[in-house]
């Protein structure tokens, strides 16, 4: 199901990108663009991650960006930016897979986080979408 | 046994880790039962004990709730030695 969600327009390759917060505005783009959440979600994922820590980092390489239903989330959705060059977070957690995850209510999105779930118990799959370079390389992998 | 799985926002990263609390618990014959909520419901929710990243469980630690900080949460690994820790041997 991960698929479904993860059209071609909402998954991005780039070399780098400046820190933590510009990868997490990139990559939560095609979601603002095609009105799945609002500008002001994006403000408020980086404001969590300045609040609450790194948490988002949830394995070494990946980073799951999310606010809450009510901060401006218009539809399920999900975006995914893969970088070349990782970034570093605060407390020197890097990431270079950035998958925005933009949740309407607290129940829609579990099915889709399960099966994330699933990937992200791989190490190799991590690996392999870390160095992804093309999208259909990165849809075999998940 | 009740254990609540924390996070900021109680949607996203402390249901995937509580997907794996769980499998923790299983493997190591804990009977109870694991939630996931976020930081601001936690304070109001009664658990046996509380866990976490770090961060958050330096927020909901008064000095009575028996918090678990965890750094990588999707390490079986690391979950089952914190719960070995803080609860079998606590």
């Amino acid at each position: 199901m991960l698929e479904k969600y993860l059209t071609a327009e909402m998954v991005q390759f780039k070399a780098d990108s400046e820190n933590w917060q510009e990868a997490i505005k990139l990559a939560a783009e095609p979601l603002v663009q095609h009105h799945f959440v609002e500008p002001k979600y994006v403000d408020t994922m980086i404001e969590n991650v300045k609040q609450f820590g790194p948490y988002i980092v949830l394995l070494p390489k990946f980073a799951m960006p999310h606010a809450r239903p009510e901060d401006g989330v218009n539809k399920l959705g999900l975006s995914l930016l893969v970088l070349e060059k990782a970034v570093e977070f605060a407390d020197g957690k890097i990431a270079n897979v950035f998958l925005v995850l933009a949740a309407p209510d607290k129940d829609s999105h579990l099915s889709l986080l399960s099966e994330l779930s699933a990937v992200l118990a791989s190490e190799e799959k991590v690996e392999a979408m870390a160095s992804a370079k093309t999208y259909q390389e990165l849809i075999k992998i998940i | 046994m009740k254990i609540l799985v924390v996070c900021g926002n109680g949607l996203g990263s402390s249901f995937m880790m509580s997907m794996n609390v769980q499998k923790a618990m299983k493997e190591l014959n804990i009977e109870g039962t694991c939630s996931h909520t976020d930081l601001a419901s936690a304070k109001t929710e009664n658990a046996d004990y509380y866990i976490g990243s770090p961060e958050i469980m330096d927020q909901l630690n008064d000095g009575k709730r028996k918090t678990i900080p965890l750094v990588n949460m999707f390490s079986l690994e690391e979950i089952k030695k914190a719960l070995t820790t803080h609860i079998l041997k606590g």
